[in-house]
C-alpha cells in the first residue's frame, strides 16, 4: 500500500498546545508544506509573533526567531537586509499586526521589503483571554465588548488586506480561509504563492488568513467554521487584493 | 570632523554592516554619515518609521551575526527601551548610541546626562545590564565605538554608547586604528581567536541564525515559561555580569597619588573638571579628577582605592545628581561625596566648578 499522506518534513513531532479546533496548527502545517514543496527550509527564517503562536518554533524545524509585540515586520526587515539570499517570514495575528504593530506592518509593506506575512485573522486575543482584536466584527462579543462591537466605541473593524493593497510597495495580496477543506487548499496555494514571490525577489507579500478561535468565539468547532463561512467572509471577503508579482 | 561623524566612521570601521535610526537632534550626523557610507562599504542603511522599529530591526540583523547599530537622542532612547531588554534576553550583541539632550518629556536639544540613570540601571524591563561606555573626545568617540563593538560581541550584550550634545557637535581631530588595533588586548585576542576558529558562519558566531542548512535548527528567543527555567537563566545573565564587572572596569585618574579632593566626572563635564584641576594645581591645591570611561560597569575597584586616600569627593555632572549616587555606592560613604550639577542643557562652568571646590573647604 503506498503512503499518500504524513507529516512535513519541516514539522516536529511535537502535540501542539492549540485549543481543539484553533486554526494555528492547520496554517503551521500549511507553511510546512509549503516549505517542504519549494525545498526552502535550509535557508528559511521564520519570526514568531507574541500570541497564540509565540512558541511556533515548537512545532517549526527550522531557524525561527521570536519578535516582541508587533514588530516581526521589523525584524523581518534586519534579517532580510542582512541575508538577503534568504527566505524570510513573519507570522503575526490580528492584534500583533493590526493594533500594537500596525506602524511596523504599514512601513515595511510600503518600503516594500522582500519578505513573506502570514496573518492569521481569527478576530479575538486569543493568549490574554479572549478580548477585542481590531479585527473584531461590529457586534461581536468579547471580554471587552461584553455587549458587542459598537463603533462609536471601539470604531471599526480593520481591514488589513484592503489597507495594505493600495501602497505600492506591496506585490501581492490575498485573503483566504481554512473553515472547510476546498478553501484550506485555496489557502495553501496562497501561501505557496506568497513564498514563491520571495524566492523570485518580486517584493512583499501578505496572506490573511481568516481562522476559527472557537475558545473565544464561545462556539463548538464545528459552529465556529460555519460562523466563518456565512458570517465572517461577509466582512472580510475571500479575494487577491493585488497580484503585482 | 564632529563627533558624531568620527563615531560613524569608527563604526564603519569596526565593521559596522547595518544601521537603522530615525532623526533626533543632536545626533542627525551619525544616519546622515551612515546613509553615504554604508553603500560604499556593502552595508545596510535603513531610515526606519520609529525608534521602536529601528531598535527592532537592529535586533533581526543582529541575530544573523551582523555587526549592527542604532543611534538617537533622549525621547529616542525612551522608546528604544523595549527592543534593548529583548536583545539583553535573547544575548544578543549590539551598540546603542544615545546622544543625550535635555529632559525630561521633549525637553530641549541642548547638551545633558540625565538619562545617566535609565542607561547604567537597566531602562527597559527585567533584571538586565547593558554595557555603558562614556566617550569625552572626538578622539574617543571613534576609538570607543570600536571597543564598544567588540564588548558586544565578546559578551554578547548591547553596549550603550552615552554621549551628550557636545560631543556629538564638537570638531577635532581624530585618527583612525582599525578595530583590532585600537582596543584593549584581551577584547583584540578574544575577536582573533573567534574569527581563527572560524566558529559559525558569521565572525565565528556559532549562535546565528542564517538557515539550518547542515545543522540543527536553531531558536533565538526570549519566552521562557518555567519559572524554575526562567530563573536558571537570569542567574546565567547574572554570572556573565559579574565576569563584566571584573574584567571591564575603565577609568582614567589624573593626580592619584597626593590629591585631597578628587572631582568624579564623565563625558563634556570631565573636560571642564580637567581645566579646573590644571588651573588649582598651579596654584598648589592638591586636586585630581577620577574620569569613569565604563559607566556600567561602574569603576568601583578605582574609586574604593581613591577612597582611601583623598578627604573628599566631588561629582560634576549635567544632571540633578545620578552619577554621585553610584560614587556613594562604590566607597560605601567612606568619605564625603559632594555634588555640583547644571541640568535642562546647561553646561558647568570653570567658576562655578572652582566656587563648589572652595565651599567644601568652607
Amino acid at each position: 500500500m503506498d503512503k499518500i499522506f504524513d507529516k512535513p518534513e519541516s514539522i516536529r513531532n511535537n502535540n501542539t498546545h492549540y485549543c481543539p479546533g484553533c486554526g494555528h496548527g492547520i496554517v503551521h502545517r500549511l507553511i510546512c508544506e509549503c516549505v517542504d514543496d519549494l525545498a526552502i527550509r535550509e535557508r528559511l527564517i521564520g519570526i514568531a509573533p507574541v500570541g497564540c503562536a509565540v512558541i511556533a518554533y515548537d512545532y517549526w524545524d527550522f531557524d525561527v526567531t521570536e519578535a516582541a509585540h508587533g514588530r516581526v515586520p521589523a525584524v523581518a526587515t534586519g534579517i532580510k537586509r542582512s541575508l538577503p539570499d534568504r527566505i524570510v517570514f513573519g507570522y503575526q495575528g490580528d492584534g500583533d499586526l493590526g493594533a500594537i504593530g500596525t506602524a511596523e506592518i504599514v512601513h515595511a509593506a510600503n518600503r516594500g521589503e522582500d519578505i513573506t506575512i502570514i496573518f492569521v485573522n481569527n478576530t479575538v486575543y486569543g493568549m490574554t483571554g479572549g478580548q477585542m482584536a481590531p479585527t473584531t466584527i461590529l457586534k461581536q462579543k468579547t471580554a471587552t465588548t461584553q455587549s458587542g462591537r459598537a463603533q462609536k466605541t471601539h470604531g471599526f473593524p480593520l481591514k488589513v488586506c484592503e489597507l495594505l493593497s493600495v501602497l505600492p510597495g506591496v506585490v501581492y495580496a490575498e485573503r483566504v480561509s481554512i473553515h472547510n477543506p476546498q478553501n484550506v487548499l485555496k489557502a495553501k496555494k496562497a501561501i505557496k504563492k506568497a513564498f514563491e514571490n520571495q524566492i523570485s525577489g518580486s517584493g512583499f507579500s501578505i496572506v490573511e488568513v481568516l481562522s476559527p478561535c472557537p475558545t473565544y468565539l464561545g462556539l463548538s468547532p464545528q459552529d465556529a467554521v460555519k460562523w466563518i463561512g456565512e458570517e465572517l467572509t461577509k466582512e472580510y471577503p475571500l479575494k487577491v487584493f493585488k497580484d503585482f508579482a | 570632523m564632529c563627533g558624531n561623524e568620527a563615531l560613524a566612521e569608527a563604526a564603519i570601521r569596526a565593521g559596522c554592516r547595518f544601521y537603522a535610526g530615525y532623526p533626533i537632534t543632536p545626533q542627525n550626523e551619525i544616519p546622515a554619515y551612515m546613509s553615504k557610507r554604508m553603500p560604499e562599504v556593502g552595508g545596510v542603511f535603513i531610515q526606519s518609521e520609529s525608534e521602536l522599529a529601528a531598535i527592532n530591526m537592529v535586533f533581526g540583523s543582529s541575530l544573523t551575526g551582523t555587526r549592527a547599530m542604532t543611534s538617537s537622542s533622549s525621547p529616542g532612547i525612551s522608546l528604544k527601551q523595549e527592543g534593548i531588554s529583548y536583545l539583553a534576553a535573547c544575548e544578543l550583541p549590539a551598540v546603542i548610541v544615545n546622544i543625550m539632550r535635555g529632559g525630561p518629556g521633549l525637553g530641549n536639544i541642548g547638551p545633558s546626562q540625565s538619562d545617566y540613570f535609565q542607561a547604567v540601571k537597566g531602562g527597559g524591563h527585567g533584571d538586565y545590564h547593558q554595557i555603558v561606555i562614556a566617550p569625552a573626545s572626538v578622539q574617543e568617540m571613534a576609538d570607543l565605538t570600536m571597543l564598544s563593538f567588540d564588548l558586544a560581541d565578546k559578551y554578547r550584550i548591547p553596549v550603550m554608547i552615552l554621549g551628550d550634545g557636545i560631543l556629538g557637535q564638537m570638531m577635532e581631530p581624530v585618527t583612525f586604528g582599525t578595530s583590532l588595533d585600537c582596543v584593549p588586548r584581551q577584547a583584540r585576542d578574544f575577536a582573533r581567536d573567534k574569527r581563527d576558529k572560524g566558529q559559525g558562519t558569521r565572525d565565528g558566531k556559532d549562535w546565528v541564525l542564517d538557515g539550518c542548512k547542515g545543522r540543527k535548527p536553531r531558536v533565538i528567543r526570549s519566552l521562557i515559561l518555567k519559572e524554575e527555567d526562567l530563573e536558571k537563566f537570569n542567574l546565567k545573565l547574572q554570572r556573565r555580569y559579574k565576569e563584566i564587572k571584573d574584567t571591564e572596569q575603565r577609568c582614567e585618574i589624573l593626580y592619584e597619588e597626593d590629591s585631597e579632593i578628587m572631582l568624579v566626572a564623565y563625558g563634556t563635564p570631565s573636560r571642564i573638571a580637567r581645566s579646573v584641576v590644571e588651573a588649582l594645581r598651579k596654584k598648589g591645591k592638591k586636586i585630581g579628577m577620577a574620569r569613569p570611561v565604563t559607566l556600567w560597569p561602574f569603576p568601583v575597584a578605582a574609586l574604593k582605592k581613591l577612597a582611601k586616600k583623598v578627604k573628599s569627593f566631588l561629582v560634576i555632572e549635567m544632571s540633578c545628581g545620578q552619577m554621585v549616587e553610584d560614587v556613594k555606592l562604590s566607597i560605601d560613604c567612606a568619605r564625603p561625596v559632594h555634588f555640583y550639577g547644571r541640568t535642562g542643557g546647561e553646561v558647568p562652568e570653570e567658576g562655578e566648578i572652582i566656587e563648589a571646590i572652595e565651599n567644601i573647604n568652607g
